[in-house]
């Protein structure tokens, strides 16, 4: 079972192949769309060296809950309602949601998911 | 004008790979001012060379219903110039094919000579975008026939290609239309 540290080291390559950024901009606070500049195009590259790197595989809805994000039932005047919450929260449990509950526009959620929760997603997977 | 930058398919299994050749021609009008005195085939086209030859592959492993985008060059290296004279062998290796999207890695051989390497990613795309219209059904087939897919082509299991049914309408070379 690979440790934490092995983990954020493996991914930061991961983000590193992907995104063309250098190794110390791969903080784990560092937000993957909107610190280290990645584009919609680049989930599917990074999703492919995650799961050849870890033997994994993932979902398109694990990481990307679209579904939830559009749907009349979870979404209010372009914000998420309580129910969407707890639904991206049963999601994605590996995702620290305290900043997105305080504002949850829609708009601002690509922005949440940082280095840290990749590796905690990741964690999550291969144990 | 069409845009076709490989002329015909050498190899083609279905889902896994493909065998294409480029052959680079003087009669070719951009290489006469890339460079003035120094023709050279530009590294974009063999990139777009190399993402036909791949992109036919990734089409055709969802029987061209799904549209397919290059969607990202993650990892493109040129070793030699190809020259008026030249033919190019590409080369696409499937790394992945998935739902949304694949992932092929591409190669250029002039003789025995690695002339160029990439990685390319394709998207399914989906939703309006799937929707747009791009190709008129007969334009494809008969780029597909001029490629020769169907006379080289191999199923997964090493069967000769079939052309898809919805196809069979616009058969040109049959129905002589």
């Amino acid at each position: 079972m690979p440790s934490e540290a092995e983990v954020f080291d493996k991914v930061k390559t991961c983000l590193v192949d992907a995104l063309g950024v250098d190794d110390d901009e791969v903080t784990p606070t560092a937000s993957i769309m909107g610190d280290l500049g990645a584009e919609s195009i680049d989930w599917l590259d990074i999703v492919f060296k995650l799961e050849k790197t870890f033997g994994i595989k993932i979902s398109q809805s694990e990481l990307s809950p679209e579904d939830i994000l559009t749907s009349a039932e979870y979404v209010q005047d372009g914000k998420v309602n309580a129910a969407g919450l707890d639904k991206l929260k049963q999601r994605m449990p590996f995702l620290d949601l305290a900043k997105f509950v305080a504002n949850p526009a829609v708009n601002e959620f690509s922005q949440l998911l940082t280095v840290q929760d990749m590796v905690r997603f990741v964690l999550s997977k291969v144990n | 004008m069409r845009w076709f930058w490989f002329d015909r398919y050498l190899e083609f299994e279905s889902g896994k790979r493909a065998v294409a050749i480029k052959n680079v021609s003087l009669a070719e009008e951009h290489l006469h001012d890339h460079f003035p005195g120094a023709p050279t085939m530009p590294n974009s086209l063999i990139i777009e060379g190399l993402a036909q030859t791949a992109g036919l592959l990734v089409g055709e492993a969802k029987n061209f219903e799904r549209r397919v985008v290059l969607a990202k060059l993650s990892k493109a290296l040129f070793y030699l110039p190809a020259r008026p004279g030249d033919t190019l062998t590409y080369r696409a290796d499937v790394q992945e094919i998935r739902e949304d999207g694949a992932l092929v890695h591409c190669t250029s051989h002039i003789g025995d000579k690695l002339q160029a390497e990439a990685e390319i990613f394709f998207a399914y795309l989906s939703g309006k975008l799937a929707e747009r219209f791009l190709f008129q059904p007969g334009d494809l087939l008969t780029w597909l026939q001029i490629l020769r897919v169907f006379e080289v082509g191999k199923t997964a299991d090493g069967g000769p290609l079939q052309m898809p049914a919805k196809f069979a309408a616009h058969n040109r070379l049959v129905n002589g239309a």
